[in-house]
């Protein structure tokens, strides 16, 4: 055991491990398979086809990126995302008759959205940390009652956005600037301020610090429910964001929206090496995971060696293989 | 100072029991990657014999009980068991053979009973069914062998540390241990408790059991024992039986030089200045109605026995629990609903659990250093350069010793983490600040750091509080001593009346009775 000092010599830069290189591997070796495969694969409307596709679970994977890293988990973004759909469907068609199919209602959409979004997740974050109520437990009931909640609102059936609208909307989805689109801009933004505010600010430290102990966050005058809290809002948040996105691709919202979103952002967090019981978290990572997940459905869909039906099963062997390095990853340290 | 009086291993031809003992090593040296941190190790644990191991923080205590107890395995040399040769496969291994390591850590399932746990993973066994009475008499007969009066029915999460003590030893005697080896089974028992273990050990070594136990308490090494084993950078400095080697020749020897004395002398008188005046803080359930003045540049030591409410009442002054009464500093009242709240007034507290409320240990060196004081190094981004500058500051001035600058804070002895956590705490640059237990679990020498840093801080016109269970430490340390006693200050010592025995006298309740001191 040495002494540290100034005088000592630098520490030396060991090669990243497999914990770090694993997921970057994986997403190379699906791009090489699917470039092998099918000449169409690597064509600019494949890939910014995949790209805007893994939008929305990506701007909620990096939300649920500090959800995750803080300990915590949320269950309930996937029928938020319909229930809020299902809202600015509602909010927008409502107001078409008094301000005309123009910017304003759009405008209004986006922010009924957003808000219903900042609220969702505050919600959920009141009753984690306030009243003190299993994460687990309490998303579990929200993603019960949004879910029951559009249902409600389509009457069982399907919101649609008023024709004239939907077009108006469309750009949102469909434009972009220099050839690129909307959503994949936006998940871009998403993911950069998210893995700067991860690594750079008090907010990310904080998330790392109450995942791994939240006990020592306390006693180091750390302030665990506001950051707790906050981690549901900013998911919320974003949420709000994707549904911004995906609301314009298709114009209407069902009891069948956002079904196992979930499911697939928590994926694509674990896949990208966020350890799920908290304290270690990484943006990019899960920027990383959704995309492999993505990848997987794209190759499915574009070769004929292996059904589609059997994208979940492939995604699923994928989850528990990256938990299995995490894993090996920590025992070797 | 190297002792070849002192009995090492016999040499392999030695052969026989009473010259190899009943588990030894044998010039056994260990490496982890390219550190060699245990060089040349020769120990003998006989049968019936107590056997102390005591060296500084990272002087190999750890690693050799590991390897005595088959966690780890020799890079080279040999484990010898009744004088053979042992390969332990693992930890199983070493158990089935009756060689059992309690950890300083409890091994124990919290949430089962006393009974279940003694059994864990040899449940006694009538067809494919538990035999639940079998084990109920079985450990009853245990607990009754150790005078324990714990009900096997008991769930281990409602017993007090001693208890749960006494319980690993129930287990381990379960599995027929003849070799029981103990990391610092005293450090988080109170006097009394710890003479209720000597007690046991005293029956265990009557028993025959061969008994290894690390402790960085002097006294109840110079007590209890009958050989110790010094260990210093990963060798044995001495071994000689323990009625030869005084205290001060034991520190000495580990510490590898002659210790002047632990208690810096104050230099700077306490300030006139009221730093903190709290006048009837009350902790519902653990603490009621402490008034008490503590000015700037004091030192004001708080004692009282382990359940007194030290802890807690100190923790609802920071807000960390829920509290009432007045509090003032620097003369105005405040509010303090929080620990953020409390820093913002230059109030911190430092807490006595360093691994579970203390340190991240899965963090890194830098991390854990700014955490508490995290706004000063954000603009509004985080500044690494001016953390990594921050962290070779506190690596100086506190002396700090890790493997790296990279390393995670769990990877640091009990000491260093102790001075990591000091560096962190006073970080955030507090007027006031409560140290509880500072140097628990800690070797000597870098006892005397932190006792000079303290003494620092008080020089510097800092108000401290130390909380502690070791009574010369507070009597060293403190300008004047408040004693708790069921949740109330019982009573102020200072100056010449600042002894043990009144101390103790006030935390017992026996004050005014007359004693036969």
């Amino acid at each position: 055991m040495s002494s540290v000092s100034d005088t000592a010599p630098k520490p030396q830069r060991r090669l990243p491990d497999l914990h770090v290189l694993g997921p970057i591997l994986a997403l190379v070796a699906l791009i090489v398979i699917g470039a092998a495969m099918n000449s169409n694969f690597l064509s600019y409307a494949n890939i910014t086809n995949v790209l805007a596709r893994s939008a929305f679970i990506g701007i909620i994977a990096v939300g649920m990126t500090f959800v995750i890293t803080a300990g915590e988990l949320d269950l309930s973004v996937g029928s938020m995302a319909a229930f809020i759909a299902g809202l600015m469907i509602l909010v927008m068609n409502g107001a078409l008759a008094g301000m005309g199919a123009g910017l304003g209602v759009i405008v209004l959409g986006i922010g009924a959205a957003l808000v219903a979004g900042l609220a969702a997740g505050w919600i959920n974050g009141v009753l984690i940390t306030t009243m003190r109520i299993e994460a687990f437990i309490v998303t579990l009931g929200t993603m019960g009652i949004y879910r029951s909640l559009v249902t409600w609102l389509a009457d069982g059936g399907t919101l649609s956005l008023d024709f004239g609208l939907r077009t108006a909307m469309q750009p949102l989805y469909y434009g972009g600037i220099l050839g690129i689109s909307w959503p994949i801009i936006v998940f871009a933004v998403v993911a950069l301020l998210g893995e700067g505010a991860m690594r750079m600010t008090r907010f990310g430290r904080y998330c790392a610090a109450i995942g791994s102990n939240d006990q020592v966050a306390r006693y180091s005058s750390v302030d665990v429910n506001r950051v707790r809290l906050l981690t549901y809002v900013l998911l919320g948040l974003l949420v709000g964001v994707a549904t911004v996105m995906y609301v314009p691709r298709l114009g209407s919202a069902s009891s069948a929206t956002g079904v196992l979103w979930e499911l697939e952002a928590i994926a694509a967090v674990i896949i990208g090496g966020t350890t799920l019981k908290g304290g270690f978290g990484r943006v990019w990572g899960s920027v990383v995971g959704v995309l492999i997940l993505g990848l997987i459905g794209n190759i499915l869909n574009l070769t004929d060696w292996v059904s589609p039906y059997l994208n979940g099963a492939i995604q699923g062997v994928i989850i528990v293989l990256a938990v299995i390095l995490q894993r090996e990853g920590k025992a070797g340290a | 100072m190297n002792d070849d009086s002192g009995q090492r291993a016999a040499s392999p031809r030695g052969g026989g029991q009473g010259v190899t003992g009943r588990l030894a090593l044998s010039g056994v040296d260990r490496s982890f990657g390219p550190v060699e941190v245990l060089h040349d190790v020769s120990l003998v644990l006989q049968a019936g014999e107590v056997h102390a191991l005591i060296g500084e923080n990272g002087a190999g205590k750890s690693t050799t009980m590991k390897i005595l107890s088959g966690y780890l395995r020799p890079s080279s040399g040999r484990v010898l068991l009744e004088g053979q040769e042992a390969r332990f496969e693992g930890s199983d291994a070493a158990e089935a053979q009756g060689v059992v390591l309690i950890h300083q850590e409890f091994n124990l399932a919290e949430d089962l009973t006393v009974e279940e746990n003694v059994f864990l993973g040899r449940e006694l066994r009538r067809g494919p069914l538990l035999d639940k009475r079998a084990m109920r008499t079985r450990t009853r007969a245990l607990l009754e062998r150790l005078e324990c009066r714990v009900d096997p029915g008991a769930r281990v999460r409602d017993l007090a540390g001693p208890d749960k003590q006494m319980v690993e030893i129930a287990k381990a005697l379960g599995r027929e241990a003849r070799v029981l080896i103990m990391d610092e089974p005293t450090a988080v028992l109170t006097g009394r408790e710890a003479e209720v273990l000597f007690a046991q050990v005293d029956r265990l070594r009557a028993e025959g059991v061969a008994i290894l136990f690390t402790s960085h308490k002097l006294d109840e090494v110079k007590r209890i024992s009958d050989r110790v084993t010094v260990m210093r950078d990963g060798r044995v400095v001495a071994s000689r039986p323990t009625e030869e080697m005084s205290e001060d020749a034991m520190a000495e020897a580990m510490v590898g030089r002659a210790l002047s004395d632990l208690f810096p002398a104050r230099s700077a008188p306490v300030g006139e200045g009221v730093a903190l005046r709290l006048r009837d803080l009350t902790v519902p359930g653990h603490a009621r109605g402490l008034s008490f003045d503590l000015h700037e540049g004091e030192v004001l030591g708080l004692a009282g026995l382990i359940g007194s409410g030290r802890t807690e009442a100190m923790e609802g002054l920071v807000g960390l629990r829920p509290h009432e009464g007045t509090i003032e500093i620097g003369g105005h009242a405040v509010r303090i609903a929080s620990p953020r709240a409390a820093q913002a007034h230059g109030l911190v507290y430092l807490t006595e659990d360093r691994k579970g409320r203390g340190l991240v240990l899965n963090m890194g060196l830098r991390e854990n250093l700014t955490l508490q004081a995290l706004e000063d190094f954000a603009h509004p981004f985080l500044d690494r350069r001016a953390e990594a500058e921050a962290l070779t500051r506190a690596i100086r001035d506190f002396d700090i010793r890790a493997p790296s600058r990279d390393a995670k804070a769990g990877t640091l002895s009990g000491g260093n983490q102790q001075k990591l956590l000091l560096a962190k705490v006073l970080l955030a640059k507090p007027r006031i600040v409560i140290i509880d237990e500072p140097t628990r679990g800690i070797d000597i020498g870098t006892k005397q750091q932190i006792y000079r840093l303290i003494h620092d801080l008080a020089a510097e016109g800092v108000a401290v509080i130390v909380i502690s269970s070791e009574l010369p430490e507070v009597i060293g340390l403190a300008d004047r001593v408040l004693v708790m006693r069921q949740g109330r200050i019982a009573g102020e010592v200072a100056g010449e009346a600042k002894t043990e025995d009144t101390i103790v006298r006030l935390a017992m309740g026996l004050d005014g009775k007359e004693t036969a001191a």
